[in-house]
């Protein structure tokens, strides 16, 4: 299939069309009244990711290298453009993920009922994904920067579409400044790149070396910069305010895919070097494995829907982390099995993250829509009104928990694997020790969706905002359904999944990926799918049996059992914040929930209100503490901000004069 | 071939005898004679004649969830070797399926406990789904224990090789490991001192009042899918704690059901023996638990 596409034509020519083509869709739609703008911009983007889709696919089993050179006159050396298998494997999620987005904003987001926002979020959520298309290919440390830049911004207009609303403005202040420290590490991070290699270039896979103390350097930069992004801990403080307050196909793009930029930064720095010291592995599967607790830690006491899913987000990309950590570790330690293992995981995982979290989101978009809050204790009982948006999350929810015979299961198990291959190797036993974390990990993600998936669907509606919502169109079932056959086909023939990582992982280790371990995992994968098998069938006979057996007797409806009591309200129904109130009293010490309990005075107090609130501890306790020092310290400067757009001319000119001076 | 087969037969015939010779035993504590052996099988036979109420605020899930924890049970009753016989399916890694199996089962014993709206049934699913989270950590140190022990990543090898040498060799860690997995089972079986089958106060229990809706055939499948999984997973502490094994395969089917009788009458004696623990104390012991298995983790990886 492959050659017949290529006399055709050249699959890296297309993906880069169809990156155009997305990022160029919604500007029709700034020219022409509210409506048909939309149409055009959701036909091209699903048109070009169709044929983006494939192209990327095909250069992804290419196992070769495009590069094409962009003509520029900047001085910063040759604007090359580039498609290896690593940036063609990240180009699968944004395509999709762009696709299904476009796609449901038609229902979500219709021009007809947001006239004054439509035309900027078409606008911009086009040149998200095209961006980030172009990101994955940019060879330039200086275009890169651009492109970067480019995606943050666009992401920031996205998430202010609401502007009027004030969380939402304070959500986007905070993602600004998040991103642009993080900006701040990256102009670092690609001059003393530049200062290593001479040129702009990004520097040639395995070229520079990690001894010197540049390198650690650079690296440390490359982690700030990208890890900001990425949102691993403690990096993530503009995450769940920022996924939260967009709208949710934003949401879906901004976790599915935006958060695995800045992944993609760190593996693209990690091939720059050739034999790796120990210690980033280390320090990679520390952090990763931080993030992966106290992220999913949080999400357990969330009450807001998308929080929640926001705040599972730093887990996953935490999971991502540790397993590219003991990849690191394994190529250190020339650890075939670790480094594959490790490695495989971490990708598939990437796979994964970004099928079953955009589906998770735009489940969320249509939850608000039925129920009309974000707020998940308010909410109960859709599972009867929208069956099949029921089920569609459902299939995200048990993926996201790792459970098999979803896809979160098999990334997961590659992990679980490696830790334990590792008890008969000769150093660093102790990795082994990551497992029963992973575990925890687990158990807290099933709670937490437990939780977000039985407060929302299950039970009775706890509010009259829920009480009559209706299914949700077809646009919008779609994406979903997409996502979730996806999921399925990954979790029930893992091998797939298997084959889709391989060829980025060859790019990153091709030593690895020639040994036998492939193969031998493959079978242990294969297994999988058999037991996948076994428990279907299983699962059958059960039905089977007891179908049979309710046929023999009578079926009678009633209320729920109440314990005698027959006046039962949904007000009496077990909250979600109820749910997790135990599991949050023993993991307190990290959560910090804030408990707002009024006193009680007199013999006969009167109405009081109660809330048990999450709290956002790094960024409340640690980060907004230091920026209202730094606040203070650096009050004076404040006098050269005067407003007075002569004088701020006047600086620049002044500026650029000394820089002169000085370059003489 | 014919291991397959009395694997098969013990698994589906044996489970509900567990349930009785611990009812007989705490019953012998008690002065009473007791119910039957039997007991708990007329009890299901009888159950799957009854009729079906089902409430109205329920939907699919609240159907799927007797069946989907039985069919895990089933599959992960597959994977565990029953005494010095090697299960019918073994591979490489099978140990994570067995524990993420059980995770799938509960999550939709949760999700059916939740769907009926009711606030005793929420409890109990926000206990079990608080306790489950505490024992997983406990059960993967012990994996890794006994992991080390055998250099070999299947359940079946890793269990079997638990023998009296291995208990001269490495005593101090399969001790602590004892602890710690007996805590477990009794946890995840909702027996006491953790939780109460017999109780009849809903706002103390956790596993039974998941289940107050159910009636009928879908009772009787869950009351079947309790036993499997305390046969289940007693049939993974049997391999830690008695590890008898005498080469002869009659004489170690023999053996193994002989040995999960007597796990019985010690779960029956410590029921017998103890009160239930106070809702707050449990998360402590589970704890306790991890620690004592962390500690044999660390004993076999220094």
């Amino acid at each position: 299939m492959y050659s017949a596409l290529q006399e055709v034509c050249d699959p890296a020519i297309v993906a880069i069309i169809a990156a155009l083509f997305i990022g160029s869709a919604g500007i029709p739609g700034l020219f022409l009244r509210p409506g048909p703008g939309q149409m055009i911009a959701t036909i091209t983007t699903v048109l070009a990711a169709l044929a983006g889709l494939p192209a990327a696919l095909a250069l992804l089993f290419a196992h070769s290298t495009s590069t094409f050179v962009l003509a520029w006159n900047l001085p910063f050396g040759s604007c090359e453009l580039a498609i290896d298998p690593l940036s063609a494997f990240f180009l699968l999620p944004i395509f999709l993920v762009a696709a299904a987005g476009s796609l449901f904003s038609l229902g979500y987001w219709p021009a007809a009922d947001h006239r004054a926002t439509e035309r900027g979020l078409t606008f911009f959520y086009g040149l998200l994904a095209s961006s980030m298309a172009i990101l994955v290919m940019a060879r330039n440390g200086v275009f890169f920067l651009m492109v970067w830049e480019v995606m943050a911004l666009s992401a920031y207009f996205l998430l202010v579409t609401e502007h009027e609303r004030e969380d939402v403005r304070r959500a986007g202040i905070v993602y600004l400044i998040a991103t642009h420290t993080g900006s701040a590490a990256l102009y670092v991070y690609f001059s003393l790149l530049a200062c290593q290699t001479g040129s702009f270039l990004l520097p040639a896979a395995g070229s520079l070396s990690a001894l010197p103390t540049v390198a650690l350097v650079i690296a440390m930069a490359a982690f700030a910069g990208f890890g900001a992004k990425a949102g691993i801990m403690p990096l993530h403080i503009w995450l769940p305010s920022a996924h939260a307050n967009a709208p949710s196909h934003v949401s879906a793009m901004m976790s599915g895919v935006m958060l695995k930029m800045g992944l993609y930064g760190i593996f693209r720095t990690l091939t720059f070097f050739h034999d790796p010291p120990l210690l980033w592995g280390g320090f990679l599967t520390v952090a990763g494995i931080t993030s992966a607790l106290l992220g999913i830690a949080f999400a357990v006491a969330q009450r807001d829907l998308k929080r929640l899913l926001a705040c599972s987000s730093i887990e996953n990309i935490g999971i991502v982390t540790t397993g590219l950590g003991v990849a690191l570790l394994g190529i250190s330690s020339h650890n075939a099995p670790l480094a594959y293992l490790g490695m495989a995981g971490a990708l598939l995982h990437i796979v994964n993250h970004s099928l079953f979290k955009p589906l998770l989101f735009l489940g969320s978009g249509v939850i608000i829509h039925a129920s009309g809050t974000r707020e998940m204790n308010l909410m109960g009982g859709l599972g009867k009104y929208m069956p099949r948006t029921a089920l569609l999350f459902l299939v995200g929810t048990i993926a996201i928990c790792g459970i098999p015979p979803l896809n979160g299961f098999v990334s997961e198990f590659l992990l679980y694997l490696g830790f334990f291959a590792q008890l008969q190797a000769t150093s660093m036993t102790y990795l082994v020790l990551l497992a029963p974390l992973l575990a925890l990990v687990g158990g807290l993600a099933a709670i937490a969706f437990t939780k977000l998936y039985s407060s929302v669907f299950l039970g009775t509606a706890r509010s009259q905002g829920a009480a009559h919502p209706h299914e949700a169109p077809l646009t919008m079932l779609l994406p979903m359904g997409i996502f979730a056959l996806l999921c399925l086909l990954i979790g029930l023939a893992p091998q797939l999944g298997q084959r889709l990582v391989a060829p980025a992982l060859a790019a990153f280790m091709p030593e690895v990926a020639l040994t036998v371990y492939p193969a031998e995992y493959g079978v242990i994968l294969g297994r999988l799918f058999l037991l996948s098998m076994l428990l279907l069938l299983a699962a059958i006979m059960v039905t089977l049996f007891w179908r049979w057996r309710l046929r023999q007797a009578d079926v009678a409806t009633a209320s729920t059992w109440g314990c005698g009591y027959q006046r039962a309200t949904a007000r009496m129904e077990y909250t979600a914040t109820a749910f997790s109130e135990l599991a949050v009293s023993v993991f307190n010490g990290i959560i910090r929930q804030r408990v707002e309990r009024p006193a009680l005075t007199g013999i006969f107090p009167a109405a009081a209100r109660c809330a048990d609130l999450p709290t956002e501890t790094v960024l409340e306790r640690i980060i907004v503490p230091l920026f209202n020092i730094a606040g203070l310290s650096f009050a004076f400067l404040r006098r050269l901000q005067h407003g007075q757009m002569h004088v701020y001319m006047l600086y620049i000119f002044v500026t650029l004069f000394i820089l002169m001076l000085w370059a003489h | 071939m014919t291991d397959i087969l009395i694997h098969l037969l013990l698994a589906i015939l044996m489970p509900p005898l567990l349930l009785g010779v611990i009812g007989k035993t705490k019953a012998a504590f008690a002065g009473r004679v007791g119910a039957p052996f039997l007991q708990p099988y007329y009890d299901i036979f009888r159950l799957l004649q009854k009729g079906t109420v089902f409430s109205t605020t329920t939907t699919w899930i609240f159907r799927a969830g007797p069946i989907v924890s039985l069919a895990t049970t089933a599959v992960a009753a597959l994977l565990i070797p029953f005494g010095a016989h090697p299960a019918p399916i073994s591979f490489q890694g099978d140990m994570i399926l067995y524990a993420y199996l059980f995770a799938l089962g509960r999550f939709f014993t949760m999700a059916a406990a939740l769907d009926t709206g009711s606030s005793f049934e929420g409890m109990g699913s926000a206990r079990e789904a608080t306790y489950s989270c505490l024992a997983e950590p406990t059960l993967f140190f012990a994996l890794i224990t006994l992991s080390r022990l055998s250099g070999s990543y299947s359940l079946s090898a890793m269990l079997i090789k638990v023998s009296s040498s291995i208990w001269l060799e490495a005593g101090a860690a399969l001790l602590l490991l004892v602890g710690g997995m007996f805590i477990v089972l009794l946890v995840e079986n909702c027996r006491i001192p953790f939780d109460d089958p017999n109780t009849h106060l809903e706002l103390t229990m956790i596993h039974e009042v998941m289940v107050l809706d159910h009636s009928g055939p879908a009772f009787a499948l869950i009351q079947y899918g309790a036993s499997l999984k305390l046969f289940v997973l007693g049939a993974f502490f049997v391999h830690l704690a008695l590890p008898y094994a005498t080469g002869k395969p009659l004489l170690d089917w023999l053996l193994f059901i002989i040995s999960m009788l007597e796990l019985a009458v010690i779960i029956g004696t410590v029921e017998s023996v103890m009160a239930r623990l106070r809702l707050v104390r449990i998360p402590q012991l589970l704890v306790a638990a991890t620690i004592l298995a962390a500690f044999s983790t660390l004993l076999v990886i220094r």
